[in-house]
């Protein structure tokens, strides 16, 4: 009897344990159904940016889902994981630039992507076995010609202008726009950018965190300037047909962007991040880039580029300060920034 | 004895446990800020020349907003005074009641609706061939916010003030043919001095730990205020010692200034329209009739039109698709949750609290003295409740934040932390609502339950519940309106994963879907204001509200 008893109890348990790993591995089963999670920037995420494209065209091939987590922009990609660390969700981040791979590499949460690059048309011939390039543009000042009939053109010319002219830029803190004119800033003034700085302050509007909310004033209204890419006119040419906005060409050069993204150590799933960074360079995402991104592939798209990129600013100069030196500089650079810009 | 001895320990433990739990909670995220500078040298990070570009924008904000809303509430506070039967007065005075009830972003977003270039005021100026247009960001957007929402607070302080005037006071004026100055300098003014400290103080604590708005319009590192820079300097550069250089900057001001506030008479605007009518013959003559109408209508179009253009814009949004998302349905459940779980937890701690206080107070009168040891107890239970006016949401959360990262993932224990700092920040104004009413209750009842044996459970039911039920709810709804509005916790905080309503209003503004932000904000708007309604509906001490 007590034996009976004991045999009917120990099924019981066994049934309930049995059922509870059940349903644990039916969870499990269901977590496991492949998913790809890439931190990016908003732009990219937005209804008329790449993303939902990249989306659907990657879905197709991976068997998997992927899911964007998105930020302001490409530098507060980086300070959201150094503010994660190894708990970070990342599989991939995408949107960084090659400005901050230096510091990137620095937290240790990345590895090698294991793509070949070599074929990839970038400019400066920019190599690297941990980030990918995907596409590149050069930062210019895009204005608005029913309000500014004489641009400037050059820096000199942006620093010292009228300061009822307002642009809006962004913060060097979270965007690699921000972060670009600061460099640039940086190359064409050297030790004198502070006080470049603080002339340019009285003409700025705002200080955004990211570039949509920055050029979603510019189209708004709210400033006749906006510090954007020479790429940008295309949007407006292509999709609204009208030449009203205009890239500025600055006489002293432009600072050129390389776009990256890279796959991180303790991705569950890193084949499935290594396959996206390999689909990054394939035509299924590089279509994307000059119509929803409205920057410039580094492969070979199934179309032409539309007539309009031929007639953006085409920069006399380029300028691309080497990561290692950004790396060491971008704090103190920030500071020198943050002091110049709070003057009142 | 009106306690028995294990009421009384009850009491007395509960309280020690309220006491140690707030305690606890703050002093831990100190320490972990101050853990964290280790490697740093903070000394050296508080005298960058930015922090101190920083710190001097705080205060000079807070000083020219403090300066203008007491300045341009004098002549309103007067005007409705002068004006008893002036149509609709009791409605201008609701009117600046909403403001104080009202969550910051969504008050910036109808300011940005009148005042920024695409507004009304813009519109109009360039209309009339000014070049030049109110800029709604820097200085002059913060300064234009902080008084949206504080000129109304001193002006109901200042109008209770003069409304406590004994009406002979103003026939006698009348009598004598004193001029309007003359009423000014020789009753007005004497009134108005005693209060304008008061007022004035509690305003510059409000501004210069403004964060939300000074976050929206602030627009660049140039007006930037010290919580600003330390939400910041964690979400933007990731400089953890920074962060903590700045906070205990912020602890610094914040001592001061409540140690100053500390020095000046309490305010209130208790009685505020208490029925009576004051007859005013000052008020009477054509001139002053008019001069007063135009000033209130001035004052009504300046708090009104912000308010209709959160309801315009929101209702030009595309509602029903908004209603229709997932994320809007998960925002809403989670602040739901938090704001209740934040609002209970207020309330109970300082139903631990008060309780204690009181046992307290009762071992005095019997003791005939209070003993050291008791007074500081005391003393330090009524602290504890104000703790959050020291340690600031923003820097809690940051210290918070800086040890759980020690230990894994900020995400998972984001809610728990974010509820506990709403509860603490409500919990100034429930002490304030609860602590008098229940003092009354037992002064009401506390005798005869004990001469009836009527304890425990059955005492809570039977005559506690009933008569407290009433600030109960009000410091509850308060509290919830409080945390269901809040923006500063949570903005540390705030990931996909966890989204609370103000959040998703702030981060669709970000990525310019401004049409879902509208939508949004109009929603939390009306379940904000339900909430402070609810809550004053009680018709308990309305001074809750005042001291934001």
């Amino acid at each position: 009897m007590t034996l009976f008893k004991t045999y009917t109890k120990t099924c019981a348990l066994t049934t309930a344990t049995l059922a509870v790993f059940a349903g644990l591995s039916f969870s499990g089963a269901q977590a496991a159904d492949k998913s790809l999670t890439i931190y990016t920037y908003e732009s990219f995420t937005s209804e008329w940016g790449p993303g939902p494209k990249v989306k659907a065209a990657f879905e197709k091939t991976c068997g998997c889902t992927v899911n964007f987590v998105s930020v302001a922009d490409g530098v507060a990609l980086l300070s959201r994981l150094k503010l994660e660390g190894s708990g970070t969700k990342a599989d991939v981040v995408l949107g960084l630039d090659t400005n901050l791979i230096t510091e990137a590499k620095a937290t240790g949460l990345f590895d090698a992507s294991g793509v070949d690059t070599g074929a990839l048309k970038v400019p400066g011939d920019f190599k690297d076995d941990v980030f990918v390039p995907y596409d590149y543009g050069h930062f210019a000042v895009i204005y608005d010609t029913q309000t500014i009939k004489t641009p400037p053109a050059s820096l000199k010319d942006l620093v010292e202008g009228d300061p009822a002219q307002k642009i809006v830029i962004e913060d060097p803190r979270t965007s690699t726009p921000g972060l670009g004119l600061l460099l640039w800033a940086k190359s064409v003034y050297g030790d004198k950018a502070p006080e470049a700085w603080a002339k340019l302050k009285k003409r700025v509007l705002t200080v955004t965190p990211g570039w949509s909310e920055a050029y979603g004033l510019f189209t708004k209204g709210e400033a006749p300037m906006v510090l954007s890419y020479t790429t940008s006119p295309a949007y407006h040419m292509v999709s609204e047909n009208t030449d009203r906005y205009q890239a500025a060409a600055f006489s002293e050069g432009h600072y050129i962007q390389i776009e990256v993204a890279g796959l991180l150590k303790n991705a569950p799933d890193k084949a499935l991040a290594q396959d996206f960074l390999k689909f990054m360079v394939t035509t299924g995402f590089q279509d994307t880039i000059p119509t929803n991104n409205w920057m410039m592939p580094v492969a070979a798209t199934s179309e032409p580029l539309p007539d309009a990129f031929g007639k953006l600013v085409n920069p006399s100069k380029t300028f691309l300060m080497s990561p290692d030196e950004v790396a060491q500089n971008r704090k103190a650079w920030i500071d020198e920034w943050l002091a110049a810009m709070s003057i009142n | 004895m009106l306690q028995t001895a294990s009421e009384r320990h009850r009491a007395l433990t509960g309280g020690a446990l309220g006491l140690a739990v707030i305690v606890a909670f703050v002093a831990l995220a100190t320490i972990a800020l101050l853990l964290a500078s280790g490697e740093s040298s903070i000394a050296a990070a508080l005298f960058e020349p930015y922090i101190l570009r920083v710190l001097r924008f705080t205060l000079l904000q807070a000083v020219l907003s403090t300066l203008l809303s007491v300045v341009l509430a004098i002549p309103i506070a007067q005007a409705l005074a002068r004006q008893p039967r002036f149509p609709g007065r009791i409605w201008i005075i609701r009117l600046m009641a909403v403001p104080m009830g009202l969550p910051v972003l969504i008050g910036a977003l109808g300011l940005i609706g009148i005042w920024g270039r695409q507004g009304i005021v813009n519109t109009l100026l360039s209309g009339a061939g000014l070049a030049e247009p109110v800029s709604i960001y820097g200085l002059s957007g913060i300064l234009l916010a902080h008084v949206f929402f504080n000129l109304p607070l001193a002006c109901r302080l200042m109008l209770a003030a003069l409304e406590r005037v004994p009406g002979e006071y103003w026939l006698v004026a009348s009598g004598l043919g004193m001029r309007p100055a003359s009423v000014f300098r020789f009753i007005e003014w004497p009134v108005l001095r005693s209060v304008i400290p008061g007022v004035a103080g509690l305003i510059f604590m409000l501004c210069a730990t403004s964060f939300t708005l000074v976050l929206m319009l602030g627009g660049g590192p140039a007006a930037t205020t010290v919580e600003v820079a330390i939400y910041q300097s964690l979400r933007f550069d990731f400089d953890p010692g920074r962060a903590v250089a700045l906070s205990l900057l912020q602890i610094g001001l914040t001592a001061v200034v409540l140690g100053v506030l500390a020095l000046l008479p309490d305010v209130s605007d208790a009685g505020l329209t208490a029925g009576r009518t004051i007859r005013r013959p000052d008020g009477a003559f054509a001139g002053i009739r008019v001069v007063d109408g135009v000033l209130l209508l001035l004052a009504v179009l300046f708090l009104g039109l912000p308010l209709l253009s959160v309801v315009v814009a929101g209702l030009r949004a595309d509602l029903p698709k908004l209603v229709a998302q997932p994320i809007f349905w998960r925002s809403l459940a989670t602040s739901a949750v938090m704001s209740l779980s934040a609002a209970a937890l207020s309330v109970g701690l300082c139903g631990l609290l008060v309780r204690a206080r009181h046992t307290l107070s009762l071992g005095k009168s019997s003791a005939g003295k209070r003993s050291v040891a008791t007074h500081a107890v005391f003393g330090s239970m009524g602290a504890a409740s104000s703790l959050v006016l020291l340690v600031p949401p923003i820097v809690l959360a940051t210290g918070w934040f800086l040890a759980v990262r020690r230990f894994g993932d900020v995400g998972t224990v984001a809610p728990v932390l974010v509820v506990a700092i709403n509860a603490l920040m409500a919990l100034p104004f429930v002490m304030r609502v609860l602590e008098p009413a229940y003092g009354i209750h037992q002064r009401r009842t506390q005798r005869l339950s004990a001469s009836l044996g009527i304890t425990g459970f059955a005492r809570l039911r039977l005559i506690a519940w009933p008569a407290l039920r009433k600030p109960v709810l009000t410091a509850l709804s308060f509290a919830m309106a409080l945390s269901l509005g809040d923006l500063g916790a949570v903005a540390l905080f705030g990931s996909d994963s966890f989204v609370t309503l103000p959040w998703l209003v702030y981060s669709s503004l970000g990525s310019y879907r401004t049409n879902d932000a509208d939508g949004l904000a109009v929603i939390l708007g009306i379940i904000c204001l339900l909430l402070t309604i609810a809550g004053t509906m009680g018709g308990t001490r309305r001074e809750a509200v005042a001291h934001d």
